[in-house]
């Protein structure tokens, strides 16, 4: 007969939960859920390697088991610890770990240029919700910014440093997924940079998921680059018969156009599998894929709220008022103009337009 | 006069060379320890020395060598450290440029007693010139059958290779030591697992610091025991401690820990005194890492006894009153140095030697540089010193490896102990441009509690 595994009880916030030995203090924390769960911003449970860097996940150990019940003087990172029979964890029911928790945040945000606005990450930033949960209204840093010099990784990828945490999943992806990796960490410290040590394009296949692991702004896709704001998409299920990947997305809608296509994530923000590059930036049309359904989004998130579930419509009342019949159009201001030329496209030309560039209808 | 052990012989002509080293009785405990004993017996011997980790936490060694996980058919490695950049500390420096036969031979014994048959010496890149030293040393230890195959007849083999850093402080940190000694990017792993059970190449390791491995010599020679009976309490032994600073007599200095920092610093056997006439103001005793004392704190613990050179009295009354023996590296500041300076300048190594893998380090540093730099510079504000404080106090502890302590523990010893240094800075920008703050009273006997 085969043994009984014997599992590990844990208390985390003075919920007690039984989880199999070799369970990270994150995950049995994730297992409850809620609250509990410390943020991560460089753990990834599907990267080997990835987790304790960026120190947001610390919490503290009041007892370390039932064997050795002392605690642990030092805050541990909950990603990269395991739980020990009749461990004691308190996440947010110490005053330590927010305290040590806020510091965190404001470290990562000191140097970080806040440019939400004009950032594609916006609405589906782990950083921003993190700021948002413990971050102050004001900055303590009176100083410049850090800035780099720009890096181009070739025709799918869009490297932001100034936004970078170094949670080092990127490389850890490269390394796992794709067959080469061409980028890294270079230099250290508060200048240490990803790139390509000399300018390479990261075009290896696999390697557009560096994008969906990234935590912030600093890898986004260049095929939807400034395309549209995150929380004015639909994201729909669909899937596609792919001989690389799974072929599980996510598409992501405006109207009938699909503006970008990611790959399915979990609660925790997590790809749920990996997808291949032609899936995420070539098939952007409805007829590449067989759609499943709308995803299900966090009621959290910001982009729930453009989101048709549940979506009650308001009731059409000016035909109901005017006893069937329809308004009448004083002015039509729907139709462009003809005042401007829209037949001349501006940007398609050379340099500033010039009145040659308007010749005279005959 | 102190007992000296690893630097008794530094100076007779030709140490350098095997043939001087050996007439001088050196290799003997090789002879001994891989003819007369079995490799438990030598770390046992080495437990009952009490001998301390000289690389700075001062872990005893001989608990470390038995926390050597010692699977069946996977190999395991001794690497001696000797990535020694701590400002203010060159103790290894010295030992290795003059003594290098000695270090090898300690190298040996404890590759014996460890079961380590390729031991890697990893070197700061910056002693380019020392690593022809030891490779000449092994060169000859290996002529002379003290190395390679079949050591002594016994069928123990070992091999030594050095291996040069390239310039990074963080590679001292044995984990990160480790990887970059595989070749990788030296940022520290995040423990456990520990070196012991998975180290370099994910078997189990042990590293030492250059000291540390060296007074296996003459803890074997002279047997653990009798070790132990020099030094005090659980401060056993020799140490080196490299001194700097305002002192009439820099250098490496062997002390047996019996003697007290004043007589350390004023005695013409050791520092003999500050020149000029000038007083003393402030210690850091242990290397760059450790908190800074003032003249009074660090002359007298705040019980009001004599502060002697040792691990114990050194670390008296703890962060608040105390410091810690750490590396050795014993720097002085007279009265004409400036203590705002001297964090900045230390703040700014610690900023540009963080690996930049774990968030508080990395961006923490950088910060409290750009501040220290702003008060010293006379642009500071009043609030800059408490924002100091609480960012120092939100990087210690957090980080993944003791780099981000190092670099908060001299920033909040300089507060806690010279905050009206910090203040007059402030108060007074123009004035600080000129002109320090002086002595104040930074030397004036320690208020005595009174004990009813």
């Amino acid at each position: 007969m085969a043994e009984e595994k014997k599992l590990f009880k844990v208390t985390i916030d003075n919920i007690t939960i039984e989880v199999e030995p070799g369970t990270s203090i994150l995950t049995a924390a994730r297992m409850i859920g809620g609250d509990v769960a410390p943020p991560a911003m460089c753990y990834y449970s599907k990267l080997k390697g990835s987790g304790g860097k960026c120190r947001t996940c610390l919490v503290e150990v009041a007892a370390g088991s039932t064997a050795d019940p002392r605690p642990m003087p030092k805050l541990v990172a909950s990603c990269r610890t395991n739980v020990m029979d009749g461990m004691v964890v308190k996440n947010i029911t110490s005053e330590r770990v927010i305290d040590a928790r806020n510091g965190v945040v404001e470290f990562l945000l000191i140097n970080h240029p806040l440019d939400c606005p004009i950032c594609d990450q916006a609405g589906e930033c782990h950083l921003q919700d993190l700021s948002y949960d413990h971050g102050k209204e004001g900055t303590r840093y009176e100083f410049n910014r850090r800035t780099f010099q720009k890096h181009d990784l070739g025709p799918y990828i869009q490297l932001h440093m100034t936004r970078c945490i170094l949670c080092y999943r990127c490389v850890f992806t490269a390394d796992q997924l794709t067959n080469k990796r061409v980028h890294g960490v270079l230099d250290r410290g508060d200048h240490s940079e990803i790139a390509t040590y000399i300018e390479k394009s990261l075009d290896n296949d696999f390697i557009g998921n560096v994008i969906d692991v990234c935590p912030v702004g600093a890898l986004t896709d260049k095929t939807f680059r400034f395309k549209n704001r995150v929380w004015f998409l639909k994201p729909v299920d669909a899937h596609c018969e792919c001989t690389k990947c799974k072929g599980k997305v996510t598409l992501w809608y405006r109207g009938e156009e699909v503006f970008r296509v990611t790959a399915r994530k979990d609660q925790w923000g997590e790809v749920e599998d990996w997808i291949c590059n032609e899936c995420r930036f070539e098939k952007k049309k409805t007829s590449d894929w067989i759609i499943e359904g709308p995803s299900t989004v966090s009621r959290q998130s910001v982009i729930s709220q453009g989101h048709y579930q549940n979506l009650v419509m308001p009731k059409e009342t000016m035909p109901e008022v005017m006893g069937g019949r329809q308004p009448r159009l004083l002015m039509d201001i729907h139709s462009v103009s003809e005042v401007n030329r829209p037949d001349v496209d501006l940007s398609a030309l050379p340099g500033p337009a010039h009145s040659t560039d308007f010749p005279k209808k005959s | 006069m102190g007992r000296k052990l690893l630097l008794e012989k530094a100076h007779v002509e030709g140490i350098r060379t095997y043939e001087v080293y050996r007439r001088e009785g050196g290799y003997a405990s090789v002879e001994k320890a891989l003819k007369s004993m079995s490799p438990d017996q030598v770390t046992e011997e080495v437990k009952k020395s009490g001998l301390r980790g000289r690389g700075g936490a001062g872990f005893p060694a001989g608990m470390k060598w038995s926390f050597l996980a010692k699977p069946e058919g996977v190999p395991r490695y001794l690497v001696c450290n000797a990535d020694e950049s701590e400002p203010g500390t060159f103790k290894d420096r010295y030992l290795m440029e003059f003594i290098p036969h000695l270090l090898i031979e300690g190298l040996i014994v404890a590759s014996y007693a460890l079961g380590s048959e390729r031991t890697y010496i990893y070197i700061r890149g910056e002693y380019a010139w020392i690593v022809d030293i030891l490779e000449q040393a092994i060169a000859e230890a290996n002529q002379a059958g003290f190395l390679g195959k079949n050591i002594l007849g016994t069928g123990f083999n070992c091999q030594i290779y050095v291996q040069r850093g390239a310039g990074a402080y963080i590679c001292g940190e044995e984990t990160a030591l480790l990887e970059s000694l595989e070749g990788k990017r030296g940022n520290p792993r995040i423990k456990p697992p520990f070196p012991a059970v998975k180290g370099l190449w994910d078997c189990p390791t042990v590293v030492n610091n250059v000291e540390t491995l060296a007074a296996v010599v003459p803890i074997i020679n002279i047997g653990g025991e009798e070790y132990a009976k020099i030094g005090v309490g659980k401060s056993t032994g020799t140490k080196l401690i490299s001194a700097c600073g305002n002192i009439n007599k820099p250098g490496v200095y062997e002390i047996d820990m019996t003697i007290s920092v004043e007589e350390f610093i004023y005695s013409d056997e050791y520092c003999g005194g500050i020149p000029n006439g000038k007083r003393l103001k402030a210690c850091i005793p242990g290397g760059s890492s450790v908190p800074i004392l003032p003249a009074n704190l660090l002359l007298k613990t705040a019980k009001g006894e004599q502060r002697m050179m040792n691990y114990e009295s050194l670390a008296d009354g703890g962060f608040a009153t105390g410091s810690m023996m750490g590396s050795g590296g014993f720097i002085v500041l007279d009265e004409d140095q400036c203590v705002v300076r001297n964090t900045l300048t230390l703040a700014r190594f610690y900023r540009h030697e963080s690996c930049g893998q774990c968030s508080p380090c990395r961006e923490g540093t950088g910060w409290m540089e750009k501040i220290l730099k702003n008060i010293e510079t006379g642009k500071g504000k009043k609030s800059d010193i408490d924002l100091l404080w609480d960012i120092q106090r939100k990087i210690e502890g957090n980080t993944i490896c003791p780099l981000g302590d190092a670099a908060a523990w001299p920033v909040a010893a300089a507060i806690r102990h010279f905050r009206d240094e910090f203040e007059w800075h402030v108060n007074n920008p123009v004035e600080s441009q000129h002109r320090n703050f002086g002595l104040a009273h930074y030397a004036d006997p320690l208020p005595v509690p009174v004990t009813a």
